[in-house]
């Protein structure tokens, strides 16, 4: 009986003694191996009386059975501490800078974000988007849009012209994006619904000009569309677009060539300090011209107009992002300086959608 | 057009207030610009008496003056003015007064120790004129008390509208009454035209030559005038517009110019020699004009002759010679009509821009030619007395009948808003507009002065304008569908968008860059076609509709490196042209980088040096932004070397197949560089959007099945030497054709060149990945598939296994 309490007395301290893995196995094996003490115990078993196996081997079990328990132990307690031992040696410096990502760097120009945005709006008012040439004939440019042989209205644009051909016709970069009026009326039946965004150019350049800028125009041709419905898309409009819930517009009678009657629109803002604020304040801001397409306009495009009638309207895109997104000049558009479009510009998934808002 | 109000008002019975008509002006499509009020602006500053003017007890060149001012005790004022003395009468300014000549506020201070309330001022301190040699000196019976602007007569509000092309009656101050008066602002006055007492024919006859571009020419002489200044009240309203007094004759042209919209000429008759003849002007003809320069002419100019040569410049200016002066005493007054579209070419090609030319190329009225010599023979007769003759008309004024069919119905089609007829009938009334017949569809006579009217939408316009605009109510315009709306992108527009994103996302920044570049920039990108170039350029370096976005954007890099940013990423996505036809304009997107802006990381890093970017960078943007707009790259060719922008020995061409080449990357050529005065590293490359093939259009949208192998895929690395001519791309083609239905996979892993190899060989290491299917491969089957791989990339590129 002693002889069993020592033995446990002394392999428990040599358990406890061992200091790595390795004396642990030797305390193991001197144990429980195939010769170990325990083991050599374990052998007697088989040819004791039935009584004393009765008595004595459940004690022999036991003292296997805590002999076994305290190297497993033992085992995981050396395997926490040389884990912990590794992980202490084991650092780095978490505030050395990782290379900025790809995506972080990346811009989106103001122009194209805005064009997605006018898009989105549109679309949902069940508008597709149009597009047509930049070189055009002068025929669509001008003519086609009632603008008179030498009247003073082609004078407003002061237009690019490319050198004549054969015939002596010369064409011209558009000056504005309403040639592709003409060419969706020219290819495709009403009901018309489009928008036009795209490049347009002036012989202008100054502080607030610049020769090459960006329009986009809208269309409506059916069988009713009529200046209601115009005041209507355009509050909408520029509602979702400044993201305001209230604006206030003027429609004062104007002129263009391509539509009677026409207007120009102002909107209601405030400005303080710089910043442009819509739906408040009294000072009002030139945004867009519109009317009801001409009469003449729709018969060069084949179109009867006591059957069909419609409206359209324009405007600058670059100046609308100019009053949206608050830079103060035009020129910086197309000067591609860094450190303007990584400023002004949109990171690469900034996508405007009407589901989750045009800007984050 | 600018105007005063107590102008207007000659042709306006009104009791509406300035702001009223301001707003009234703008609402119905007159737009005014500004308004200049001195009334308001000069309002504080009043006569006042210098009761005593007294030296400074503390200064020399400062006296201290009691000034009453009209109201209550006489104020102390310190004056510096030389003209300040005792008993004169001025302009007197009370503190809190704004100084706009010296942009300040006044205060009440002390001068050298002597209080000083308030300010006696110069001409100059008011912006009145530039004289500031001392205070306004004012005539003794100036009314002491009375507001300085009232008293000086320059309280007459100067207006200025901004006129749209289509209005030339509004070019008269009496049509824009016409306008108010339709709006309801008052009464329109003024349309009566007095008949001229005249005696004997006009001995000076006239004949037109082409009767289109001088419809109708009447003439009349005024005998013994006397012609000096005008009158004060005519050359203060010529002065509030902008127009300088010359004398009575001259100032009563530029008068009715304004006032009625009725450009005029006075010849000196006794300059004139024989009769006048209105004719083209010959080739190299030059005539002396008014604004005393020399005009050299030719046949598309339309003159007034007699027989000394060219008198004036028809209906844009009158010549020098017979101008009228002081010493004019018989006076050939015309009143004549243009043809606009002659008038406008004229004035262009002169470079002559004047009150005539702005209102004759717009369209003048016909029918005012004989009533409008009247009324300025009146005029002058009025002021420069003279007896008249009988006026000689020479052509026709012609007839004008623009009758439109007109229903009523017209108004709410084209406008939403529900204008009665009645209303719509007072409101063309009151403009002008003759209406025959009752009931839903009237006839309709345009005025002689509304050329733009044309048309049934003209008609609208008229009503709605002066009606109001703004009574129109917002309507929802209805969805053409009741449906879920549909996606309307063209697939461009669609790999447009997605092609910025997909760049940005590398991060690459978008510029927008000038459609136009200098002509030697195009010819270095491909470009540079006559028909391409712009006929009148802002610049000569914005010259030429570009072939290319990269011209414009390595320029742009390099720009940013000239201020410091030497590591730029930039792209762009847009239009080139290859023609002036609309099928030669694509869409292209391009992307440059520079210094060492790679996607993975810009610049130094303490994980590793600055690499530099190389073509592969250029290779990868592009193969990803593919990969973005999912075109499969099964057919995808890589074709070594570039056009000839590109560094020949380090470009690519990506085409699927020869005849479909959609782009190229690589770096940019040494000679490129040099040309555009550019410093590299520089690497670009550029995609034709448009080139790209359309995805194959499939029934529905499921996805192919997708068979996921029982069996673990296993990998084999070989070892090639191969000539150093000899492509990595064909070993691998040649790989992945040993065994198609095994092999899944072929990398490059190790390019090596060097010691152990012979000089004109490089070794290429391949992983190959098989994929088995239906068993798991013995490696006798794996040695059988091995053999193959290196025996057909044997055959194919000449290669031998690295021993």
């Amino acid at each position: 009986m002693t002889d069993l309490n020592q033995l446990e007395r002394d392999l428990l301290t040599q358990v406890e003694a061992a200091g790595d893995e390795a004396a642990l196995e030797t305390v193991r094996v001197s144990a429980l191996g195939k010769k170990g003490s325990v083991s050599e115990l374990l052998k007697t078993l088989g040819a004791m009386t039935p009584e004393e196996r009765k008595a004595r081997g459940p004690l022999i079990n036991g003292l296997r059975d805590k002999v076994q328990g305290a190297i497993t132990a033992k085992k995981d307690t050396l395997a926490e501490a040389a884990l912990e031992a590794r992980l202490s040696a084991e650092r780095i410096d978490v505030t050395l800078p990782v290379p900025e990502a790809p995506e972080s760097r990346g811009r989106v120009h103001p122009i194209s974000q805005v064009i997605e945005e006018l898009t989105a709006i549109f679309a949902d008012m069940g508008f597709s988007v149009a597009e047509g040439p930049d070189i055009e004939t002068d025929y669509l440019n001008f003519t086609a849009l009632n603008f008179p042989e030498g009247h003073p209205a082609r004078e407003m644009h002061d237009t690019f012209f490319l050198a004549p051909d054969e015939k002596g016709e010369r064409k011209v970069l558009r000056t504005h994006t309403s040639p592709v009026q003409i060419r969706t009326m020219m290819s495709k039946a009403p009901p018309i619904r489009v928008i036009i965004p795209g490049r347009t150019y002036r012989h202008d350049s100054d502080q607030t000009h610049t020769p090459m800028f960006h329009q986009v125009e809208g269309l409506v041709i059916d069988k009713q569309a009529n200046i209601a419905h115009l005041k209507w898309i355009l509050e909408e409009f520029c509602k979702a677009f400044f993201e305001v819930e209230q604006v206030k517009m003027r429609f004062r009678p104007s002129f263009f060539p391509f539509t009677e009657p026409s207007a120009e629109v102002d909107i209601q803002c405030s400005r303080k300090g710089g910043e442009i604020r819509f739906g408040e304040g009294t000072d009002w801001l030139e945004i867009l011209g519109c009317g009801m397409v001409h009469p003449n306009v729709l018969r060069n495009c084949g179109l009867d107009p006591d059957e069909y009638q419609g409206f359209a309207w324009g405007m600058g895109i670059d100046r609308i992002a100019m009053l949206k997104y608050g830079m103060p000049d035009l020129r910086p558009f197309f000067e591609a300086d860094v450190r303007w479009l990584n400023h002004y510009g949109f990171r690469p998934l900034d996508i405007p959608s009407l589901v989750s808002g045009l800007t984050s | 057009m600018k105007f005063t109000l107590s102008w207007l008002k000659d042709h306006l019975e009104t009791s509406a207030s300035l702001d009223d008509i301001v707003e009234t002006l703008t609402r119905i499509g007159l737009e005014v610009e500004g308004v200049e009020d001195k009334a308001k602006t000069l309002a504080p500053y009043k006569v006042a008496y210098v009761v005593s003017a007294e030296q400074h007890p503390n200064a020399d060149r400062l006296r201290v003056c009691m000034v009453d001012t009209g109201e209550g005790a006489p104020i102390q004022v310190v004056c510096g003015a030389p003209n300040a003395r005792t008993g004169m009468k001025s302009v007197f300014a009370p503190p809190g007064t704004y100084i706009p000549g010296k942009n300040i506020t006044l205060g009440v201070g002390t001068i050298r120790g002597v209080e000083s309330a308030g300010m006696l001022c110069s001409a100059a301190e008011l912006e009145i004129s530039d004289d500031h040699d001392g205070i306004i000196d004012l005539a003794a019976d100036a009314p002491v008390g009375v507001p300085y602007a009232a008293y000086a007569g320059l309280d007459d509000p100067v207006i200025e509208i901004n006129l749209t092309p289509n209005r030339p009656d509004c070019t008269s101050i009496h049509g824009i009454a016409r306008d108010l008066a339709a709006a309801g602002l008052g009464t329109l006055k003024g349309d009566a035209v007095p008949t001229v007492a005249a005696k004997g024919s006009c001995p000076v006859s006239v004949t037109i030559e082409d009767e289109k571009l001088c419809p109708a020419f009447a003439l009349r002489l005024v005998r013994g005038v006397k012609n000096g200044p005008s009158p004060e009240w005519m050359q203060r309203r010529l002065l509030s517009i902008g127009l300088r007094p010359i004398n009575a004759l001259v100032d009563i042209t530029n008068y009715m110019t304004f006032d009625r919209g009725r450009p005029l000429h006075v010849f000196d008759a006794r300059k004139v020699q024989g009769n006048l003849t209105v004719r083209r002007a010959k080739e190299g003809e030059e005539v002396l004009a008014l604004d005393t320069r020399t005009y050299k002419l030719n046949p598309g100019v339309v003159v007034i002759a007699d027989d000394n040569g060219v008198e004036s410049i028809g209906g844009i200016m009158g010549g020098e010679h017979s101008g009228c002066n002081e010493n004019t005493t018989d006076v050939l007054i015309e009143s004549a009509l243009w043809d606009p579209l002659n008038i406008a070419q004229t004035g262009r090609k002169l470079g002559i821009i004047t009150d005539a030319r702005y209102r004759f190329e717009r369209g003048v009225d016909p029918a005012f030619t004989v009533p409008g010599l009247d009324l300025a023979t009146t005029l002058v007769i009025d002021l420069c007395g003279g007896e008249a003759s009988e006026p000689v008309v020479a052509g026709k004024v012609p007839e004008d009948k623009r009758v439109i069919e007109f229903p009523w119905s017209e108004v709410p089609r084209l406008s939403g808003l529900d204008v009665q007829p009645a209303e719509s009938e007072q409101i063309l009334k009151r403009l002008g507009f003759a209406i025959q017949g009752s009931g839903e569809r009237v006839s309709v006579t345009a005025p002689s002065w509304r050329p733009d009217i044309e048309g049934k939408a003209d008609l609208v316009e008229e009503v709605i304008r002066i009606a109001g605009v703004d009574r129109i109510e917002p309507k929802p315009l209805p969805r053409l569908e009741d449906t879920v709306a549909k996606p309307i992108l063209t697939l461009i527009q669609k790999r447009t968008r997605l092609a910025r994103r997909a760049l940005a996302v590398r991060g690459l920044v978008e510029a927008v860059t000038w459609s136009f570049i200098a002509r030697s920039e195009a010819e270095l990108f491909g470009g540079g076609d006559g028909r391409l170039a712009l006929a009148n350029p802002i610049a000569a370096e914005l010259s030429d509709m570009r072939p290319s976005l990269l011209p414009g954007l390595l320029k742009a890099a390099q720009r940013n490196a000239d201020r410091g940013l030497s590591d730029v990423a930039l792209f762009e996505v847009g239009q080139t042209f290859a023609s002036d036809e609309p099928e030669g304009q694509s869409i292209k997107a391009a992307a440059v980088r520079r210094g060492s802006a790679r996607a993975e990381g810009v610049g130094r890093h303490w994980d590793g040096g600055a690499q530099s970017v190389d073509a592969f960078d250029a290779k990868a943007d592009v193969l990803a932004l593919l990969a973005a707009l999912g075109i499969p790259s099964g057919g995808l060719q890589i074709v070594a070397g570039g056009p000839a922008w590109f560094h020949p020995g380090r470009s690519g061409t990506l085409q699927f197949g020869p005849k479909n080449v959609v782009g190229a990357f690589g770096e940019v050529h040494p000679k490129v560089l040099k040309a555009l005065d550019l410093k590299g590293p520089l690497v670009a490359f550029e995609l034709n959007l448009g080139a790209l093939v359309p995805p194959k259009a499939k029934p529905t949208k499921m996805k192919p099945k997708l068979n996921l192998p029982d069996f673990q895929p296993l990998t084999r690395d070989f070892a090639f030497v191969v000539g150093r001519d000899v492509a990595a791309g064909d070993i691998v083609k040649a790989a992945q054709g040993a065994e198609r239905q095994l092999i899944v996979g072929v990398d490059v892993f190790d390019i090596y060149e060097g010691t152990g190899i012979d000089p004109d060989k490089k070794s290429v290491a391949i992983a190959v990945t098989l994929q088995p299917t239906e068993k798991t491969l013995t490696d006798v089957e794996i040695e059988a598939v091995s053999a193959k791989i290196v025996g057909e990339v044997s055959k194919k590129t000449g290669a031998v296994l690295r021993s």
